[in-house]
């Protein structure tokens, strides 16, 4: 029997980590010039008795197990060097090699950023189109395990910013590997954020090779009342806020946009046209940040369909705080989210 | 001792008058490239900062000799000499500093930022210490795809002092890259002398934290750049790492066009200018029987020639249309 185009692919249950491993495992055996690097992805480097094994695999365990399969020319260990790397990993890809680079914490991007947004995000455009950066950088984002001010910073607005750089958002288990391989695949300098808080969560991820567009956002709970636009983890604060508002009789849809850079600003400005009232929660800093970036380009373009002042549920104009209670207050909650749609009926 | 002893002294067995010919054509482009250049800025046709390599061609002449298209190079702000001796197309180099669409890039990247990644030249580069993870990167690609190139970085000695000369060294070391460091110390960075900002009498003596070679040369002197050049790019291509090669030298003309140059004196200038590396290269040639000097005049005369041309070609071609500031962010969005 031949499988038809439309045919979902079989899912199976499987960790946001597992599925990100996946999409690695699944691009380097279909493309050579795919390698990884980073501080301890495999670690245990020449030590004898790890020739092909992995000491860590990743400080999570997420690029578990590659080592084996692939050996260590293509699954780099490299010095605590990021500027070294990262920007090795640049002339690696504007050279031939598709080189998917592991930024162990975004809040590490003060020691690299140069290599990101001066060389790799600005070499096409300075050198009239003739060079590409196939370039994966992924990093971890996000608040909640108490890793305090310099290992919590979510800063994908930062390189949403920045011409030259796509910036990827995934909320999910399956959105994590689908947009991986679109990732991996993709000829520009790609930022790969993966909020670790979302590591350990689970669910149905399909079988096989395919990626999901980057620049597509997802519906991921339809609602005739209000939009709410939610970015990574934010996206299971919003369901969570949305199945409470339910039982009062308030239909939120959420919206994940999943890409940042480019944004599916249709998906958004169609959802609003429907609901007439928007929130974007965001656990990124505030100020020139994605969520504004959203909330501008709705007021800029949607402004006739809003019955109400567009809302904001961010993370305050503050670093991370360590204290348990403190970085609770920090990160938007799902009462701080239904509490904001609440006030705007 | 004359310019001609030292440079007789150099080993110089596979340098005949076919493969020396084009090196001192090579020299002589980037000098007429540079002091037009410089001319043609201060008449207000070039737009931006321009950085000018004149007194320096010895080093990317020495060196580029060495390499093929399938070899790639890292440069910096003071890059033009690098990309002619790359094979970068000069025509489109000079119409790329008056921000034509017919540059090498199209107008977009201008003096600071030339480039043509086919003929291995990975940009010049307005970041100082831009370049040492490129060109780590780019050595990593020759070293998976086993395509026998190698990567040379050249850098100034202010450069020397960035991270990332440090953590380029140390990553090329430890994974025994096929890289070549080529310092281009000219004894100021910007407006600071090298014995103010470097805490190391020689940059190559910054090799030993990296247990990798560190080696001196006369940068003026085209035999010994050559020389020291082959050995260490020789070395890389056998696989057996990175070398950091000093070549001490000189810039005729200020850090940039405008430049007043106070920092150092006329009587410092002077002495340079008498150890004019193309010169040398010349009056060896002659004395040698290597070449005559009605034939090198012939080499002069088709450069003036080739540079005239280029500019009045650059000088007559249409601005990029202001369209195209929207092109060429990314291969697909």
């Amino acid at each position: 029997m031949v499988a038809t185009a439309e045919a979902p692919a079989a899912t199976r249950q499987m960790t946001y980590q597992q599925a990100i491993n996946e999409a690695m495992q699944i691009a380097m055996r279909e493309d050579p010039t795919v390698v990884l690097m980073g501080e301890d992805v495999a670690g245990g480097a020449a030590v004898d008795h790890l020739a092909n094994e992995d000491a860590w695999g990743g400080p999570m365990g997420v690029t578990k197990g590659l080592v084996q399969e692939f050996g260590r020319d293509r699954i780099l260990d490299t010095p605590i060097t990021e500027a070294g790397f990262i920007g090795a990993a640049v002339g690696a890809a504007a050279t031939g090699l598709r080189p998917i680079a592991e930024l162990m914490f975004v809040d590490f991007f003060g020691c690299c950023m140069d290599q990101i947004f001066d060389q790799g995000a600005k070499l096409r455009y300075m050198f009239g189109g003739k060079a590409r950066c196939p370039l994966v950088i992924r990093t971890m984002i996000g608040a909640g395990v108490s890793a305090a001010a310099q290992h919590s910073g979510c800063h994908y607005s930062v390189f949403t910013h920045m011409p030259g750089i796509k910036a990827v958002v995934p909320s999910t288990p399956a959105d994590a590997k689908g947009l991986l391989l679109s990732a991996i695949r993709d000829d520009d300098l790609v930022m790969f954020f993966e909020n670790k808080v979302l590591y350990a969560s689970k669910g149905e991820v399909p079988e096989g090779n395919e990626g999901i567009p980057l620049g597509v956002a997802d519906i991921k709970r339809e609602g005739s009342d209000v939009t709410v636009v939610a970015i990574s983890r934010m996206v299971q604060q919003a369901l969570t806020a949305a199945a409470a508002l339910a039982r009062e009789g308030i239909e939120v849809e959420v919206v994940d946009p999943r890409t940042l850079s480019p944004l599916d600003e249709g998906t958004i400005l169609e959802s609003v046209a429907k609901t007439h009232r928007l929130v974007v929660v965001d656990e990124d800093n505030p100020r020139c940040s994605a969520a504004a970036d959203i909330a501008a380009m709705v007021a800029d373009k949607g402004f006739d369909t809003l019955d109400a002042p567009i809302k904001l549920v961010t993370a305050p104009h503050t670093p991370v705080p360590f204290s348990p209670p403190l970085e609770q207050f920090y990160v938007p909650s799902p009462e701080k989210i239904a509490e904001t749609v609440r006030g705007m009926f | 001792m004359s310019a001609t002893d030292t440079m007789a002294s150099a080993a110089l067995a596979d340098l005949d008058g076919d493969k020396l010919r084009p090196m001192y054509e090579r020299m002589v482009q980037i000098r007429v490239f540079e002091e037009l250049a410089g001319k043609n800025f201060a008449a207000g046709l070039v737009p931006g900062f321009v950085h000018l390599y004149a007194g320096e061609e010895a080093i990317a002449v020495g060196v580029c000799s060495h390499l093929t298209d399938k070899d790639f190079i890292t440069s910096t702000h003071r890059g033009h000499g690098h990309c002619i001796a790359k094979g970068v197309d000069i025509p489109g180099m000079v119409a790329e500093l008056m921000g034509k669409s017919t540059g090498v890039c199209k107008g977009k990247g201008g003096s600071m930022h030339i480039a043509d990644v086919d003929k291995g030249m990975l940009g010049a580069n307005g970041i100082v210490g831009g370049g040492f993870p490129l060109a780590c990167g780019a050595a990593l690609t020759a070293k998976t795809l086993k395509t026998g190139g190698v990567a040379v970085c050249f850098f100034g000695d202010g450069a020397s002092n960035q991270g990332t000369f440090h953590e380029g060294l140390n990553l090329a070391a430890i994974w025994k890259l096929p890289v070549v460091f080529v310092c281009e110390n000219n004894g100021y960075a910007e407006a600071t002398p090298v014995h103010y900002h470097c805490s190391a009498t020689d940059i190559a003596n910054r090799a030993g934290g990296y247990e990798i070679p560190g080696i001196v040369v006369d940068g003026l002197d085209l035999f010994a750049v050559y020389e020291a050049a082959g050995e260490a790019i020789a070395r890389a291509r056998r696989g057996e790492g990175p070398t950091l090669l000093e070549a001490k030298t000189y810039r005729f003309y200020g850090h940039f066009e405008g430049d007043q140059v106070t920092y150092r004196t006329s009587e410092e200038l002077a002495r340079y200018r008498d150890r004019d590396p193309i010169q040398a290269v010349r009056t060896f040639m002659v004395a040698r029987g290597v070449a005559a000097a009605e034939e090198l005049d012939a080499i002069d005369a088709g450069v003036a020639h080739l540079l005239d041309e280029s500019w009045e070609a650059a000088k007559a071609a249409a601005f990029p249309a202001t369209e195209e500031t929207l092109t060429d962010v990314y291969v697909r969005y």
